[in-house]
C-alpha cells in the first residue's frame, strides 16, 4: 500500500496552505481533491479580500488562487485531482476514487479539509428548475461564464449573499430584490451598500413564500415574517423571476472525521458538526487535523492561516520540525487569525444587536435594513469630512477587520491604526494628492473622491466594475447610496490601471449641492 | 441527552400542518409531514428516521437535505437540534458505480 | 438575452475548448468542449434536466459543484451522470432522465405515478 507523510483532502485555500506548509518542511505531501480544478472557491470569488497586507488584503480571490498553487507546485507539493476520498479507517487509511479505480493509501498524517457545504431553506417550489444555490450562481457566471439567469431574487444577506448579488450584476444579469427572513443584514455593510447603490431593493424581514411555475421558476412570491418565522398573511410581494438564489449558510462539511471516529460537536456557533480539535486543529485521534471550513464556517482568509497552521503542526507531528521553533511560528499565525476574528461580525457576535461602533458611533441603522446609511447618518462617521480641495471619502462604517486604505495612501491621508478593526478616519491637515489608490484598493467599494472646489460643480471619482466602463464624455445619471436617481451626471475623467486590478475609477462632475449624495454613475440609455 | 432517549416522554398527536406537502429530501423525495409523522411512529433517532423513510439515503446521501430532516425531527420531539445525533457516516462518501467501488488499484 | 457572457468586466473573456455539437434528447446543440454538460445545456436555454421517479416533477441545476444529484441525466446511455461535473465532449448523447432511465414514464412500463 501507497504510504505518504502526510495526506490532505481538499485542495481548497485551507487544504493548500497546509500542504504548503508542510512540504516546505520536508514531509511529502499528497493533497486529494474530487474537483477537476484546484483552488476550491478561490475561483469563483473575484471580488477582493478584507483584511491586511499579511492576509492578502485587496487581492482578489481568483490571484490568491492562482498565488497558492504556484507555491504548492514550488514546495513539491503533489495535487492529484478528479479524485475522491470515500472514506478514512482505522490507522489512517484512506480510500479514494481516481477515474474508474479505487485505491487504498495510507498517510502517517491527515489533514481534513474538505470545506463546507451550502445549506438550503425548504419553500412551496423549491425543488424546480431555477432555484439554486448561490454556490451554483457563482459557479455558473464566474467558471464557467453562462449566466445563471436573466433576472434573479436572492434570498440570504449574509457576506455571501451580498458579494453574489453584486457578481450577478457583473454578469449582467438583473438582480429583483434581495431578501432575509432575519431583522438586519447579516453580511458586512459595505457590501451590502455596493449592491443598494446599483438600485436593488433589500427585503427584511421577509422570506420565501412560494416559487411559481410548472417546468422551471416564472415568479416568487415573498412574505414578511413575524418574531417566530411565521408569514404574515397581506404582506405578499410578487416578483416576476427566472431564477432564485439561496444564500442561507454553509455547514461544515465533516462526515469523513465522523467516519474515522474523530470526536465530534455539534456547534451552532461554527455551523454545525465539527471536529472536537486542539489549539492546532489536531482531532481527537493523533495524526489527524482539521482546517477551514470543515472545523467551523469563516471567510477564505481565515481558512489559509488555519490550514499553515495545520500544516506545521502535522509537520512536527511527523518528526519534520522543532517543537519550539513551531510555537514561534504558531503563535504568530494565532496573532494573524486573532486580527480577523475581531470586529462586529467575529464568531460570537453573530446576529447579536450592535448599537455601536468601537469608537462610540451610532450604527447606521439603515444601513442593517435597507443596505444603505442614509444621508443624515453618514456624517458622524469619521472617514467622512469636508474639504475645500480632493480628498477622500470613507464609508466605511462597521469595524470590521480590513485596512488596505491605511497602505494605500502614501500622503498619510487615512488612519486606521494598529487595531485592524477601527473605522477608517480621514486627517484632515494630509494633503490628498488624487491617486485614487484608496479607492480601488478598498475591498468593499467604500471609498470615494470628492472635489467640491472643482470648476462647475463637484467632482467624485467612485470605483467602477462593470461594463462598459463608461468614456470621459459620457452622460448619464449620477445615483444616490439607495440607488435612486440624484441628478444628470457627466463623465470628466476615467482611470485604469495595473494597480487598480480591475477596479476602474470613474470621475463624474454633479452639482455642487450633490456632492455628499452622488455615489454611482448609471450610463444614459441603461435602466 | 436523556431527552432523546425517554422514549416514555409524551410528545403530543401528530398534528397536520398546511405545509406538511412540501419536500424536505429531494433525492428520495419525502415531505416534511412524512417525517413528523414519523416521528410520532416511534422513529427518534436520525438512524431510525433515515432507514423508515429514505430520506438522507438517496444519490447525494443527505448533502442537501441531513440539516433540514434534523431540525424538523429536533422541533417535533420538542429538543434542540445539536442534541440530535447525526446518522453515521459511511463510506463511500460520494455516489459510486459498483463496478469502481469494485475495482481496487494499487496506487503508483 | 444571451446566457453566455461574452465579456465580463473582471474575469474579462473565458477560456474555452473547441465548439462541439452533442445531442440532447436527439436535437443537436453546440457547447464548448470540456465545459460541463450542464453549462452547455444551460447556455443552451434548457432548464430541465430529469423528472423524478415518484412525482415525475421536474428539476435542473441546483448546486452546481455535483453534490446534490439533481441535475442527473442519462449521457451516452448512463443514467445518473452529473451534468455539472461531465465534461461535454463532441458526439455525447444527452437525454432527459425520467426515474431511472431516459424512456419517458408513459411508455416505462409499471411506471405509474405513485
Amino acid at each position: 500500500m501507497k504510504r505518504y507523510d502526510l495526506i490532505v483532502i481538499g485542495a481548497g485555500p485551507a487544504g493548500l496552505s497546509a500542504a504548503i506548509e508542510a512540504a516546505k518542511r520536508g514531509a511529502g505531501v499528497v493533497v486529494f481533491d474530487e474537483n477537476a480544478r484546484p483552488g476550491g472557491q478561490l475561483f469563483k470569488q473575484i471580488h477582493k479580500f478584507f483584511g491586511s497586507k499579511e492576509h492578502r488584503a485587496k487581492i482578489r480571490g481568483i490571484r490568491i488562487g492562482r498565488q497558492l498553487l504556484e507555491e504548492a507546485d514550488q514546495a513539491g507539493v503533489q495535487v492529484v485531482l478528479n479524485a475522491t476520498v470515500m472514506g478514512i479507517y482505522q490507522d489512517k487509511e484512506v480510500l479514494v476514487r481516481i477515474g474508474d479505480g479505487v485505491e487504498h493509501v495510507k498517510g502517517d498524517a491527515i489533514i481534513v479539509a474538505t470545506g463546507a457545504a451550502e445549506n438550503m431553506v425548504p419553500f412551496k417550489g423549491w425543488t424546480l428548475p431555477g432555484v439554486i444555490g448561490a454556490g451554483a450562481a457563482q459557479t455558473m457566471m464566474n467558471l464557467h461564464g453562462v449566466r445563471p439567469g436573466q433576472k434573479i431574487l436572492m434570498l440570504g444577506s449574509g457576506n455571501v449573499g451580498l458579494v453574489v448579488s453584486f457578481q450577478l450584476l457583473q454578469a449582467g444579469c438583473d438582480v429583483a430584490a434581495l431578501v432575509d427572513a432575519a431583522p438586519q443584514i447579516g453580511g458586512y455593510g459595505v457590501h451590502a451598500s455596493k449592491v443598494a447603490r446599483c438600485g436593488i431593493p433589500f427585503y427584511l424581514p421577509y422570506t420565501i413564500k412560494e416559487a411559481e411555475g410548472t417546468d422551471h421558476v416564472t415568479g416568487v412570491t415573498i412574505a414578511k415574517v413575524g418574531p417566530g418565522f411565521e408569514l404574515i398573511p397581506g404582506t405578499e410581494k410578487h416578483f416576476d423571476v427566472d431564477t432564485i438564489c439561496i444564500a442561507v449558510g454553509l455547514s461544515p462539511m465533516s462526515q469523513l472525521m465522523k467516519m474515522a471516529g474523530c470526536r465530534m460537536v455539534d456547534d451552532p456557533r461554527k455551523g454545525g458538526q465539527v471536529p472536537v480539535t486542539d489549539a492546532h486543529g489536531q482531532t481527537s485521534i493523533p495524526g489527524i487535523f482539521a482546517a477551514g471550513d470543515v472545523s467551523g464556517i469563516e471567510e477564505a482568509s481565515s481558512a489559509m492561516i488555519e490550514g499553515r497552521q495545520a500544516g506545521i503542526y502535522a509537520a512536527a507531528y511527523l518528526g519534520y520540525e522543532e517543537e519550539q521553533q513551531m510555537d514561534a511560528e504558531e503563535t504568530q499565525l494565532d496573532q494573524m487569525l486573532d486580527g480577523l476574528r475581531q470586529g462586529m461580525f467575529a464568531p460570537g457576535r453573530k446576529g447579536k444587536k450592535i448599537e455601536k461602533t468601537d469608537e462610540g458611533i451610532a450604527i447606521s441603522q439603515n444601513l442593517l435594513t435597507r443596505g444603505f446609511v442614509a444621508d443624515d447618518e453618514i456624517e458622524r462617521f469619521p472617514g467622512v469630512t469636508k474639504k475645500a480641495a480632493v480628498h477622500p471619502v470613507i464609508e466605511c462604517t462597521q469595524n470590521i477587520p480590513c485596512n488596505p486604505c491605511q497602505d494605500a495612501c502614501s500622503q498619510g491621508c487615512i488612519r486606521i491604526g494598529s487595531q485592524i478593526t477601527a473605522l477608517p478616519a480621514v486627517e484632515e491637515s494630509s494633503k490628498c494628492i488624487n491617486c485614487g489608490l484608496c479607492v480601488a484598493n478598498c475591498p468593499g467599494q467604500a471609498i470615494f473622491l470628492v472635489d467640491e472646489s472643482a470648476q462647475g460643480g463637484a467632482e467624485i471619482t467612485i470605483p467602477y466594475e462593470f461594463l462598459p466602463v463608461p468614456k470621459e464624455g459620457d452622460q448619464g445619471t449620477a445615483l444616490s447610496r439607495s440607488g435612486q436617481p440624484v441628478c444628470e451626471a457627466s463623465v470628466v475623467r476615467v482611470r485604469s490601471s495595473k494597480a487598480f486590478d480591475g477596479t476602474h475609477l470613474v470621475t463624474i462632475k454633479v452639482p455642487a449641492e450633490y456632492s455628499m449624495k452622488a455615489r454611482f454613475f448609471r450610463p444614459a440609455g441603461r435602466s | 441527552m436523556a431527552k432523546i432517549t425517554d422514549r416514555s416522554r409524551d410528545i403530543g398527536e401528530f398534528v397536520p400542518r398546511p405545509d406538511d406537502g412540501m419536500i424536505i429530501c429531494r433525492c428520495e423525495e419525502v415531505t416534511k409531514g412524512e417525517i413528523r409523522r414519523a416521528v410520532h411512529d416511534g422513529m427518534w433517532t436520525m438512524a431510525e428516521i433515515r432507514r423508515y423513510l429514505r430520506c438522507t439515503m438517496g444519490l447525494c446521501q443527505g448533502q442537501t437535505c441531513s440539516k433540514l430532516v434534523k431540525g424538523i425531527v429536533a422541533s417535533e420531539l420538542g429538543v434542540p437540534g445539536s442534541e440530535l445525533e447525526p446518522a453515521t457516516s459511511r463510506s463511500p462518501m460520494r455516489p459510486v458505480e459498483m463496478r469502481v467501488f469494485a475495482n481496487e488499484v494499487e496506487a503508483k | 438575452m444571451e446566457s453566455r457572457i461574452a465579456e465580463h468586466p473582471v474575469l474579462g473573456t473565458y477560456e474555452k475548448g473547441k465548439l462541439v455539437t452533442f445531442t440532447h434528447d436527439g436535437k443537436k446543440l453546440q457547447g464548448y468542449e470540456g465545459e460541463p454538460i450542464a453549462a452547455a445545456l444551460k447556455a443552451a436555454g434548457v432548464q430541465i434536466h430529469r423528472y423524478t421517479q415518484k412525482r415525475h416533477s421536474p428539476r435542473g441545476i441546483f448546486c452546481a459543484i455535483g453534490r446534490c444529484t439533481d441535475c442527473v441525466m442519462v449521457v451516452d446511455g448512463v443514467p445518473n451522470v452529473r451534468t455539472c461535473m461531465t465534461p461535454l465532449r463532441e458526439g455525447m448523447t444527452v437525454n432527459t432522465q425520467y426515474g431511472t432511465t431516459d424512456v419517458p414514464f408513459e411508455k416505462q412500463q409499471g411506471g405509474e405515478r405513485v
